[in-house]
Parts: C-alpha cells; sequence; structure tokens
C-alpha cells in the first residue's frame, strides 16, 4: 500500500491522499455527512485539483467492492480517525516473509517502529498478546497497534 | 370585542410577517440560482422596506427583534456545531501565525477607517471586527461550489476560519461588556467577568460534552429538536445575565455538543437557523435609513478595496506557509474577501452606540460589496492571477520538476 496522508479540513470532512505509481496525486474527501468524492491533481497546477467523482455511502461501499477491497478497510479507516496519531493495522505475512520462522523478539519490531504486536491470527484461532518467544508463520495474520507510520514500517519488515 | 379586536390584528400581523417570508423565499431562489449566498439580498430587501426605504411596514417590533436576536444565536450554535473539538485543536497548533497577520492586517483596516472618520475608538474597534472576519457561510459554499475542497490551499483557508470563529469567542464578549461601559475599574471587572465566564462554560462544555451529547442526541426528532434548542437558550440567556453576549453562549453549546447529538442536531436545527437568521439579517437592514447608506457608500468601497487586498495578502502569505504555489496562494487570498453573517452580528451589537447608525450602515454596505464580489473574484482567480503575472514565470517559485512526463 502507498503512504497515505491525511489532512482534516474543519467543518468539511478528512482529505485522504496519495501518489499513484504512475505519479498522479489522488485524494478522496470523506465528508462529515458520509459523502466522498474523488480527486485527481493538476499535473501543470499542482495545487488544484478535478473533482472526478461524488460517492454516497452506498457507492464508496460499492465501488469499494469492485476495486477488491474488502469493508474491513473501512472500518479500520474509521478507527484511525478516532485515534488521533494512534490506529490499529493487520497484515498477512507472505510465504516469503523474513519474519516467518523467526521468534517475534527476533526481529524487535517495537524498538524499531513504535508499533505493538498485540495479537496474532493463525488458522482463524486468534493468540492474543503472543510473547516474544512466539515464532511467527508464513500465513499469520499479524494485527499491531502503534503510529501510523510505524505501522506501514512494520508492514514493509514483515513483507505484507 | 376584545377578542375580535385581536384577531383582526393578528391577521395583519400574518399577512405582514408573511408577505415578508414569502419574500425572502423568492429572494433567496435568486440567489441560489446567481450562485451567491442571499446574505446580501435580505439586507437589500430590509433597507427597501425598513426606515425610510420604499415601503415601510410595522410589523410587530418585539416579535421581530426576539425573532432576530434568536437568529443570531442560531448562527453562531450551527457554527459551533461545524467543528468537532478535535478541528479545533489542529486548527490552533497550526493556524495562530497565519490568525494574527490575518487579525492586525484586516482589523486594522476597519479600525483605521473607523479612527480618521473621526469615531469613537469603541465603533471603530467594532468596524475592525466587522472588516476581520471572513464569511465561512459564504466560503464554505464557494468552496464546495467551485470544487475546491480537495486543493492544497483549502485546509489553509479552513484553518484560518476556525481560529477567527474561536477568536470571535474571546473578541464578542469583551467588546459586549466595552460597550456596556461605566468607570474604567467596572469595565475592567465587567471584562473579566465576561471572560471567566467563557472560560467557565468552556470547561463545562468539553468536560461534559460528551454525556450531555449522549442524552441530547437519543430519543424522537421533537425530543432533541425541543431539548437542544431549549438548552441553546438557556445558555445564552445566563451568558446574557452576565452581560457576556448569549451567541456566545450558544456558539459554545454547539462546540460541546458531539457525535450523534451533533448530526441530529445541525440536521434538526439548520432550517431554524435559516428561518430566523433571515429575520435577522432583515430587521438589521430595517433600521438603517437608506440616505445613511448612501451618505457612507464611498467608505464602504474603499474599506472594502483595502480590506480586499489585506484578505489576498493574508491568504497568501498563510498559504505560503504551507507550500502552496502561486496561483493556489492567490485563489486561498481572493476566497477570504467575502464577509457576511459574523460583520454584521458585529455590527449590530454597536446599535446604540453614538456612532451606531453609521456603524451599521457602513457594514451593510460593506458586507453587501464583498460578499457579492468575493465569491466572483475568486471564481476568476486563475484568470486573474494569470493576467497579473502574465510576464513571469508560473507556478512555484522554486526549482522546477526536470522532467514532467507527458
Amino acid at each position: 500500500m502507498s503512504e497515505v496522508r491525511e489532512t482534516k479540513l474543519p467543518g468539511v470532512g478528512v482529505r485522504h491522499e496519495f501518489t499513484s505509481e504512475d505519479g498522479t496525486d489522488v485524494a478522496v474527501i470523506v465528508h462529515h455527512d458520509g459523502r466522498r468524492e474523488l480527486v485527481a491533481y493538476d499535473h501543470e497546477d499542482p495545487d488544484s485539483c478535478h473533482s472526478l467523482v461524488h460517492l454516497s455511502e452506498v457507492d464508496s461501499t460499492t465501488l469499494g467492492q469492485l476495486l477488491g477491497i474488502s469493508p474491513v478497510t473501512e472500518t479500520v479507516s474509521r478507527i484511525r480517525q478516532v485515534i488521533e496519531g494512534l490506529a490499529l493495522d493487520w497484515t498477512q505475512l507472505p510465504p516469503d516473509s523474513e519474519a516467518a520462522g523467526l521468534p517475534i523478539g527476533h526481529g524487535e519490531f517495537r524498538t524499531r517502529t513504535g508499533a505493538s504486536i498485540v495479537a496474532v491470527i493463525r488458522d482463524d484461532v486468534p493468540v492474543p498478546a503472543p510473547e516474544a518467544d512466539f515464532v511467527l508463520a508464513a500465513g499469520d495474520v499479524v494485527v499491531a497497534v502503534g503510529p501510523i507510520a510505524g505501522l506501514d514500517t512494520l508492514r514493509t519488515m514483515l513483507g505484507g | 370585542m376584545i377578542l375580535a379586536a385581536g384577531s383582526t390584528d393578528t391577521a395583519i400581523a400574518f399577512l405582514e410577517v408573511g408577505a415578508v417570508v414569502f419574500g425572502l423565499g423568492l429572494l433567496s431562489r435568486v440567489a441560489s440560482r446567481l450562485g451567491i449566498t442571499a446574505v446580501p439580498l435580505y439586507l437589500i430587501a430590509g433597507l427597501a422596506f425598513g426606515d425610510g426605504g420604499l415601503a415601510e411596514l410595522d410589523v410587530t417590533e418585539d416579535f421581530v427583534s426576539l425573532a432576530a436576536e434568536i437568529g443570531v444565536l442560531l448562527l453562531l450554535f450551527t457554527l459551533g456545531l461545524e467543528y468537532s473539538d478535535d478541528e479545533l485543536r489542529s486548527g490552533l497548533r497550526t493556524g495562530v501565525p497565519p490568525g494574527l497577520v490575518d487579525m492586525v492586517l484586516n482589523a486594522g483596516a476597519g479600525f483605521a477607517l473607523g479612527m480618521i472618520l473621526g469615531w469613537d475608538p469603541l465603533a471603530a474597534v467594532l468596524l475592525g471586527g466587522v472588516s476581520w472576519v471572513s464569511s465561512s457561510g459564504v466560503i464554505s459554499k464557494v468552496l464546495d461550489d467551485l470544487a475546491r475542497l480537495g486543493n492544497r490551499e483549502t485546509p489553509v483557508v479552513l484553518d484560518l476560519l476556525v481560529i477567527e470563529d474561536l477568536a470571535m469567542a474571546i473578541y464578542l464578549p469583551v467588546v459586549a461588556a466595552l460597550i456596556v461601559g461605566g468607570t474604567v475599574t467596572e469595565t475592567t471587572i465587567s471584562v473579566g467577568v465576561a471572560l471567566a465566564v467563557v472560560t467557565f462554560i468552556l470547561m463545562i462544555a468539553l468536560r461534559y460534552g460528551q454525556p450531555l451529547s449522549r442524552r441530547l442526541g437519543s430519543g424522537s426528532n421533537e425530543s432533541v429538536l425541543l431539548g437542544v434548542f431549549g438548552l441553546v437558550l438557556l445558555v445564552a440567556g445566563a451568558a446574557q445575565l452576565f452581560e457576556v453576549s448569549g451567541a456566545i453562549g450558544a456558539f459554545l453549546v454547539g462546540l460541546a455538543l458531539t457525535g450523534k447529538a451533533e448530526e441530529r442536531a445541525l440536521e434538526l436545527m439548520s432550517p431554524l437557523r435559516d428561518l430566523f437568521a433571515a429575520t435577522f439579517f432583515v430587521f438589521f437592514s430595517f433600521q438603517i435609513d437608506p440616505a445613511d447608506l448612501l451618505e457612507v457608500a464611498g467608505w464602504a468601497l474603499l474599506l472594502a478595496l483595502i480590506s480586499a487586498l489585506t484578505k489576498v495578502a493574508t491568504g497568501w502569505y498563510a498559504a505560503r506557509r504551507r507550500g502552496v504555489g502561486g496561483r493556489g496562494r492567490f485563489r486561498a487570498g481572493t476566497v477570504l474577501i467575502a464577509r457576511g453573517e459574523f460583520s454584521i452580528v458585529i455590527a449590530a451589537l454597536g446599535a446604540d452606540l453614538a456612532d451606531g447608525p453609521e456603524l451599521g450602515a457602513l457594514a451593510a454596505g460593506y458586507v453587501l460589496i464583498t460578499a457579492v464580489v468575493g465569491p466572483l473574484l475568486t471564481r476568476f482567480s486563475d484568470q486573474i492571477h494569470a493576467r497579473v503575472t502574465r510576464n513571469r514565470p508560473l507556478g512555484r517559485p522554486g526549482p522546477q520538476p526536470t522532467a514532467v512526463s507527458p
């Protein structure tokens, strides 16, 4: 996932923005009333944008489904907004993850990212508060809490 | 007999109020057709039917003036609702230096003009307030209409509006205390009391906002509407008892409500606000003699011109701090030119001062100009910017990207 920058728009809502792989800046404006607006920034005047489409709450869920995003992500983004600077995120360890086969303590994730692994879900069975000697395996879903930047780093380190 | 006489009076009152409100409905249609705010049209309507206007209506003054006061309360209440305390905090973090520049330049312009006109310093301070505060109502509508909500200069503009509105929470009660006046000691005490009351209500609001919102936000529409409306009046009345402007009480109630209560209150109270606020604008200009307005028209135009330049400078500065390029800075500046509801609220405070009538007329003329011209200017802001900078390279002054993919 690309880095998402978040800006508060007082009285309007929140703007989530990222740079797509072809270099276009794209943003989603989430209004307080649940409406969303998808905008793309101008190449010539990078401060101005043109609105691509306006979406109602139902429309956004539909579009999300079409783009292959599970509704779970939306819940997470809500949680992200509730606790400023602190977020909950999860990622599944891919088969080639460097962290697989090693104990959690080995990666020194908390020291290096500021994010703590609060649970691991293995074969749909949650293991809450895993100890440092808990050995991760490919296919584990790692649930972590921490600052947004730290979570993104953690995701990269786990290869997710 | 009494009943019969009463019913004729009532009939006339209904006819008069009905005619005025129906007329306002038509004006609001015209305004949305033209894509401008209805406030200037309401002001013109008030001028036409008020003292010395084309046709004088003598609608029961008590009734209308109370409705107008409620209009101010609801304007500020819904303004407070718009912001969450989270947004206020983030606005405060980033917006203070631009907020100060905004105050010095724009309030300075109005204050200076008041002094040049030889007004009482207090009236000049009020004129400073009139030219200081941009209209968040007009601006948020313009940003939405012009699809600029995603633009990078927009958070700068919105943060500035938050700071202005917060500054009003201090400015209004202090000025209200000053207007009551008295000896230096009495005034100092009443200003102190005003600030203490505001702090007290604000603390209660932040502390008990959540449980209060839970209680007020549940139940039928009817119970939410009556509960919230009653609370706004109660707090405003209590604030007024301490000579603190009731409007600020209402603003703080708006800040205190969060979550579901906030959402429902906004939905249910907005129609009420539209009704009462329209009454306020009309009633305000009811009291203005069109002859006065003509007399100060030149000054209003001058103030509009100068304070348009100072607002553009403010927006330019604030946007540059956040790394926005030239065109964006100019858009931020021009969108801020529009003044509106707050300027009228401030001018209305000074109605009983010696310079009150002139202040009211000047403020009305000033809002008429800026609320109409501001949105137009910002609509064509990119073209104007291109023309002004024709001989200079466009875009950011910094290093240009070396390769731009086609």
